[in-house]
């Protein structure tokens, strides 16, 4: 058979890897706009999309970038778009759109410092709680979050897997750290790898669009196929016309945040790392937590009951894994390259068993090993 | 409800919509009916009929018919089905949106898509003001005229022409008809259905409860009336002569018609084949 990714071991940066992860997953449509740290992205799907049959288009602004992958998937194609944090912040009300319309499509934001321009060209993690909350109104999110060059490769195929399997949304939170960090990576055997295709319907009678399954998910319909398809930003109801009222409002929005958070276990995803005997537990994600598995080396060399829990999911919070965490041990130390987007979350999931304290800063560099080392002396 | 036939477009609406949240006098039937029987009078299969639209009274055009629908944000309804149209080239994608929609908060697109030939067809109600929020002023309101936002007359915003724009941006079909021009609109419309490429067809409507209650045109008829007595039908027009003035007449007609130009969607397909036959 003919890969759409030659199974292998390739020398890849961190978006090497999540544009192959891209196309291995079956991304054949993508959208996005010039934005540093995410560049290597689209200039890598522009050259490869089109050996697989793909669609490589680059838009006039993000805001087209994100409506125009929603179009594509909704044409049928799995489809993504790559940004940074100003993009991000301009595809904030279409991640909106593809939550209430329910549309599979993934986001690669590949974090940068900021607010506003910040450090285009420097590491920072700080668009984790705007991937929550980024979008107006109540609703659920999944996010995943790569640490190493593999696992861009592992978790985009992941976060495709999520999208179509939900219906929803789901984002990458990479960064600059990562995006530009090269190692080696294995793609393995397609029949190695699961695959999630979107449940489709089969019949145009009677079809409605948003009426879900046990599952609370819809199947989705091909368009043009005369199933009358209905859709809109709207509250709507079960055909999918507007229904502006608080009792359809009320259900649907449940609907929407029920379907991704009564399966949470499905999604939730993290390697615990030298945890068994730990009194102090450090919690991190992302590039930050490259720094923290070697904090924790470093504190064990010095006889410190110490370990490591490292989020590959960030959204949804695994609230009830912190809880259990948190009912043994002393403290958490969180290692994040902002001012403590996780470090809250995790503070709220102990619910006052043990406390959680932040190390890091506000993005630009590494978090060196030594400043999680000198945290976790503090609270030990 | 009655279940009766009620009227010949009834095949292509959803029925059960119905009542539309449309005024009274506003140009919106008119230029469903006109698109409805364009569809109609080719006997294009509705199944491969969809349409996109994007916020505000036109917007809402998508929900009524029958046809495979998609209202989406505040001005994207161009990218929306641009991807749509990209990953299934074989459907008629059809964006029906106002003029704040289009050419304000969904600029960008508009311009782009024409430049790059998408290949979709773009009818642009334009009403002159923000009818849905409350009558504002817009991107195509005449100088002078009263809006919400312009209370002492718009002296502040000059209008675009937004036949101009389509044209210079690169679209291939720039036509503009009025809700008073029937005939003619539906005639426009088969004829840029028939056609491949961006094209756009503006249609001067009526918003007698907003926009005409604020220029002394309270009643619907007196709207029609307006544009009537105002639009001037001329072969060949040049869209740069198709500014419109408040109290004057504008150029109505077919301004652009390119045949075979090559659309992005065949750019697309044809990079696809380089980049396969150099692997």
């Amino acid at each position: 058979m003919e890969y759409a990714v030659k199974p292998g071991i390739y020398f890849w940066s961190g978006n090497d890897a999540l544009a192959e992860g891209a196309i291995f997953a079956g991304c054949r449509f993508f959208a996005g706009y010039p934005i540093t740290p995410s560049n290597e992205v689209s200039e890598r799907l522009s050259w490869r999309l089109p050996q697989v049959g793909g669609i490589f288009v680059q838009m006039e602004d993000e805001i087209g970038s994100i409506v125009a992958i929603i179009g594509a998937s909704w044409g049928g194609l799995k489809a993504m778009t790559a940004t940074s944090g100003p993009g991000f912040s301009l595809m904030m009300e279409n991640i909106g759109l593809a939550i209430m319309m329910e549309v599979p499509i993934v986001v690669a934001n590949i974090q940068r410092g900021g607010p506003s321009t910040g450090l285009p060209t420097m590491i920072g993690m700080g668009d984790v709680q705007q991937a929550r909350w980024g979008t107006h109104g109540p609703h659920e999110i999944i996010a995943v979050s790569p640490s190493t060059v593999q696992e861009c490769f592992d978790l985009t195929i992941t976060a495709f897997n999520l999208a179509e399997k939900f219906r929803t949304p789901v984002i990458i939170l990479m960064d600059e750290g990562l995006s530009h960090l090269y190692e080696r990576v294995r793609v393995p055997e397609p029949k190695d790898v699961i695959i999630i295709n979107r449940k489709m319907a089969k019949d145009p009678d009677g079809y409605l669009p948003y009426l879900p399954d046990k599952d609370l998910i819809p199947p989705m319909a091909p368009v043009g196929e005369g199933f009358r398809i209905q859709t809109t930003g709207l509250t709507h109801d079960e055909r999918g016309y507007p229904a502006v009222n608080a009792e359809a409002h009320n259900r649907l929005i449940k609907r929407l945040i029920d379907k991704i958070r009564k399966r949470k276990n499905e999604i939730i995803d993290y390697q615990k790392y030298r945890m068994d005997d730990a009194e102090v537990v450090v919690v991190s994600y992302g590039s930050a937590a490259r720094s923290a598995k070697q904090a924790v080396d470093m504190a064990r060399e010095e006889g410190l009951k110490v370990g490591l829990l490292r989020l590959k999911t960030i959204w949804p919070f695994p609230d009830e894994l912190i809880y259990s965490v948190a009912q043994k041990v002393k403290a958490f130390v969180v290692a994040e390259i902002n001012e403590g987007q996780i470090t809250r979350e995790v503070e709220r999931a102990a619910k006052g068993e043990a406390e959680a304290h932040w190390v890091g800063n506000y993005g630009g560099r590494w978090i060196y090993p030594e400043e999680i080392v000198d945290k976790i002396m503090e609270v030990i | 409800m009655s279940t009766g036939e009620l009227h010949p477009m009834d095949k292509y609406l959803r029925r059960d919509r119905l009542p539309h949240i449309w005024c009274p006098g506003c140009g919106m039937g008119i230029i469903m009916n006109a698109f409805g029987r364009a569809i109609e009078l080719l006997g294009i299969d509705p199944k491969k009929v969809v349409v996109v639209s994007g916020i505000g009274c036109a917007g809402r055009a998508s929900g009524y018919w029958g046809f495979d629908g998609f209202h989406t944000t505040h001005g994207r309804p161009i990218p929306f089905a641009m991807g749509l149209k990209l990953a299934r080239p074989d459907l008629h994608v059809c964006v029906i949106s106002g003029d704040g929609d289009l050419l304000a908060i969904g600029g960008n697109h508009f311009i782009h898509a024409a430049r790059r030939n998408v290949d979709i067809l773009v009818i642009l109600v334009n009403n002159f003001n923000y009818g849905m929020t409350g009558g504002q002023v817009g991107p195509t309101t005449p100088e002078r005229a009263r809006t919400t936002t312009t209370p002492y007359g718009n002296y502040a915003e000059p209008p675009f022409n937004a036949v101009w724009l389509a044209a210079s941006s690169g679209a291939v079909y720039v036509a503009r008809w009025t809700v008073y021009h029937v005939r003619q609109l539906v005639k426009s419309i088969m004829t840029a259905f028939q056609m491949r490429g961006f094209r756009v067809i503006e249609v001067i409507s009526t918003c007698p409860t907003d926009f005409g209650r604020r220029n002394r045109m309270p009643d619907p008829l007196d709207n029609l009336m307006y544009l009537r007595e105002h639009a001037v039908v001329k072969k060949n027009p040049d869209p740069k002569e198709a500014e419109i003035r408040w109290g004057e007449k504008f150029i109505i007609g077919e301004f652009v018609r390119i045949e075979g130009r090559e659309t992005y969607g065949d750019r697309v397909r044809k990079l696809i084949e380089i980049a396969q036959r150099r692997m």
